[in-house]
This record gives structure tokens, sequence and C-alpha cells, in this order.
């Protein structure tokens, strides 16, 4: 079932006037600031779909770069997150998008500084609900409603048993998990869906493992 | 935890306990958090609804100037008491414009389910309370009745206007409000499915067609119908009629006609009110050009 708990029926707290493309548009560019680790100097932004034709009105595109700047859903500045974004430098640019996307309300962010870039697929599924199905090129599914870990590794037997064992040990519990390559044997991603926190002590232990390249920890 | 609203009837009434009840329950066993948490998240809510109404009443404007200040006329009309229907019916009216008016106006609100959608069940348990008196814990379980309903719809069709029009918004809405106006009156759980099976036969088709792409024309005065539809559903199940098409079943009709509905119907301001001639002059007055010859 896509909704769990019936704060995703009443709720969220928001500030107008869409929960899908408004409140839902912040909470794709937060989960993209939070990948990202830090705020980033540039982000080009693409529309798909009802997003495309409607964004302006819906003020998709004033939220999804509140969400970059780090604002939740209720928070007032983001009226006016474009001012903040250009006072703080950030570069932007929105792009409507002719093709058709899977789900209507699709965003593409590509977000970069001077040490790296990040790019990633958000749709808005409705009442507030987002699900990440893009990361750098890979497919995955991600509601953003728990605290998760995305895991780059290199495509080996028991990179994913060594993982799950480090959880295992901290009784971190998988609520869900799936694990996305581009190429067998080359670079694979595991995206991690947990019911408790992580602490960072724990990321270490993770990136320190073999076959390990990244750990990234997404606090709900 | 329940799939259907056969199964959340079923799971009230064979322990004799509320949808309210039931659904708080659930909302402990998946989450893993406390009965006061939940709670008092849930006040939270109420209290972002009753400040929306009230900022409303006291008078808003969006931006576009499209709507706003409907919500303070029908407030002083009904001081006037010469109005044909009802009293709280047209304050369950009032209040839900009140609420979709501060969230056309970047105010803050809490979707229920959605944003554009907002209006109807605040509107309706605000109205009901002046007749009802419910204390402050039944007005929170009034919510819990609404969301798992609305639990049910968005599982088994969708509650997104892009995904299934505005039936899967303003019509959830108010089948969720029909249904949690029936409880908190003193029904059971199976009028509660009743009042929402007949609501939402009443939403069904109905298209979302924003005039330009703005959450204000025609969604406010939908919630207002919304927010009708379901203070005389909810009489009707208390009245004891039944719906011949079972809850279940008319969800999944809403789901079905949602995926058949032409996508320029579905949230893209391209069809019906959206591309009446006013409705494009208003676009170009607002962006200086109209949506559908924009880049």
């Amino acid at each position: 079932m896509k909704y769990k708990s019936v704060f995703d029926i009443i709720g969220p707290i928001m500030i107008g006037p869409s929960s899908s493309h408004t409140a839902g548009a912040a909470r794709i560019g937060r989960v993209a600031r939070s990948l990202f680790g830090r705020k980033p100097k540039w982000a080009h932004i693409s529309f798909y779909g009802s997003f495309a034709q409607t964004y302006k009105g819906h003020g998709t595109d004033v939220a999804i770069v509140g969400g970059l700047l780090d604002f939740d859903t209720f928070d007032e500045r983001i009226k006016s997150s474009l001012e903040i974004a250009k006072q703080e430098g950030i570069e932007i640019t929105f792009r409507k998008e002719e093709a058709i996307p899977d789900h209507p309300n699709t965003a593409r962010i590509r977000i970069g500084d001077e040490q790296g870039e990040l790019e990633l697929v958000g749709i808005s599924i409705g009442g507030g609900k987002i699900e990440i199905t893009e990361l750098n090129g890979f497919e995955l599914k991600l509601s953003g409603h728990h605290p998760a870990i995305l895991v780059v590794h290199n495509d080996r037997y028991g990179a994913i048993a060594s993982v799950a064992n480090v959880l295992a040990k901290y009784a971190i519990n998988i609520g869900h998990m799936e694990v996305s390559r581009k190429e067998k044997g080359k670079e694979a991603l595991m995206t991690i869906e947990v019911d408790q926190n992580i602490d960072q002590s724990i990321v270490d232990e993770l990136s320190s493992l073999p076959h390990i390249i990244q750990v990234t920890k997404i606090v709900d | 935890m329940f799939r259907n609203v056969t199964e959340l009837v079923d799971l009230a009434e064979s322990q004799q306990i509320k949808i309210a009840e039931v659904m708080i329950r659930q909302e402990m066993e998946v989450t893993g958090r406390s009965r006061e948490e939940i709670f008092a998240q849930m006040e939270r809510n109420l209290q972002v609804m009753e400040q929306a109404v009230e900022k409303g009443l006291a008078g808003v404007f969006s931006h576009s100037g499209l709507t706003g200040g409907d919500a303070v006329l029908l407030q002083s009309y009904i001081q006037k008491g010469n109005f044909l229907s009802g009293e709280t019916i047209l304050d369950a009216v009032s209040k839900a414009v009140a609420t979709n008016e501060v969230n056309a106006a970047m105010g803050t609100i809490c979707a229920t389910p959605t944003a554009g959608s907002a209006g109807v069940v605040p509107g309706t348990l605000f109205a009901v309370k002046e007749k009802l008196k419910p204390t402050r814990e039944q007005m929170v379980e009034f919510l819990f009745t609404a969301g798992a309903f609305g639990f049910v719809i968005a599982n088994n069709a969708s509650i997104s206007g892009a995904a299934g029009g505005c039936q899967a918004e303003v019509g959830s809405a108010a089948g969720m409000a029909a249904a949690a106006l029936v409880e908190m009156a003193g029904g059971t759980p199976s009028q509660a499915a009743e009042a929402m099976a007949i609501t939402l036969k009443n939403m069904l088709g109905l298209v979302c067609d924003p005039v330009a792409g703005l959450v204000e024309v025609p969604c406010v005065k939908r919630n207002a119908m919304g927010a009708a539809n379901a203070m005389i559903a909810a009489d009707m199940a208390l009245a004891g009629i039944k719906s011949r098409i079972p809850c279940d079943e008319v969800i999944d009709a809403m789901f079905r006609i949602g995926q058949t509905m032409p996508v320029a119907l579905k949230e893209t301001a391209q069809g019906g009110l959206a591309a009446t001639p006013t409705g494009r002059a208003l676009e170009a007055k607002i962006f200086g050009v109209p949506l559908n010859e924009r880049e």
C-alpha cells in the first residue's frame, strides 16, 4: 500500500496552494538537499507533465527551491525562496519538458558545486506524499518518510550481507530495501529504509566495509 | 491493516469501537508511536485548521485576485437570517471557503487529503461543532475517522487531481467528511460507510480544470459544494438510507473513471473551465500570456 499513515491523509501542515504541486515539490527539493549534504551553488530543475503545465500557478518553482534551501512544507520562507536563493548566490534555471513522464507530477533536479553534482527524479503522488525514483542514474524507490541510507557499492557477492550484518549488530530493522545496478559487476546502489535512526558512527562503519564506495544518510 | 471500507467497518463493529479508534490503533501499530504522540500530532492539525478558518472568515485575498472575501460575504448573509437552505450547511460552506481562500493566498493550512481540497473536512467539522457541541477529543477523533476513509481511497484509488481529477480530491474530502459527520452524530460505522458512498457517487467524474493552473477557480467553490454534499449525504445516511452500490465499489469506480479521464482534465489547465474564453483571458492577465501559448 502506498499510503501507510493517517498523517499522509490528514496532513501535512503546509503553505498553500497545492499539496502535490507545492508541499510535494518542497519535499522533493529537500530530499535533494539532504542527499547532497550541503547548499548547492547551482540548480537545474526540469518539470514534466502536470508540473510542467501548471508550475507557475501552483508555486511549484518556489516550493522546490524552498526545499533546496532546506525549508519544510510549513516554512513561511518558501514564499520568498527565489529571492533568498538569489541572495545566497545560488544560480537556478527551470525547464518545462515536453516528454511524457510515467507519473504526471515529475521533477528532475540537478544540483552541484565545485566539489560535486547530484541528479535525482522525484514524483509527487498526491496529498504531499512523494517518491524518489532515480538518483544519479540509478532507479530506486524512496518515500522520504523513513530514515534511510543509500549505499553506493561495487556489485560483488557479500556486499549486501556485510551491510545488513552491521545494521543487525546495532538492532536496526530494515523496512524496505532495494538494489539497483547499471551494469553487472560495476557500481550498484542499495536503498535501505529503516525504522530507527542511524548514528553517524554506524555510517562510518558501513563506509569502511570492503566494496562500499559511499554511504549517505537521509533523516526523515 | 484494513485494505478497504468493508474491513474497516468490520474491525469497528466486531470490536464495538469507533472508526476513529481503529485508525488510531493501526497508526500505533504501523509507526510504533504512542497513542499520546499520535493524538497530539492530530490535535496540532486541528489547531492549524481552526486558525485557517478564523483567518479566512476575517477576509483574505489571493495574489492573483481571483479568489477571496467570499467566506465573509456568506457569513454576513447568514447573519441576516433570510437564507433559503439551512444555517449549519451554509456555515459549513462558508468555513470550507474560508480555508481554501487562505490556501489560495499561500497561507498555512492542513492538507485534508490535499491542499486544494483542504476546506471540506474542517468546514463541516467547525459547522457541526455549534450544533453537536463535541469535546476537543471528539473533534480530534473526527479527523481520525475522516483519515481512515481517506486512507482507503488513497490506497485503492487516488487523492491526486493530476492522477484522478477533482473527484479524487474534493470528492474524497467530501466522502471523508460525510463519514466523520455520521460518526460524530452518533451513527454506526456502517452508516458512515453509506454516507461516504452516497457522497462519492455524486462526485464521480468531477474533473480538475483549474483556471491558469491556480488552486483557486473553481477549487474554492468546489470545496463549498463538497461540504454541502457531505452534510446532505450524512443526513441521508443517518436517516437510514443506503447506497445500492457498496462503498468499496464506488471507490473502485472512481479509480477507473480517473484512469480513463483525459489528461486535459487532470490538473493540466488545458481543458474544461481553464480552456474557456474567460479562463484563458484571466490566465493571460495573470501571467502576461496564456498557458497554452507559453514556452
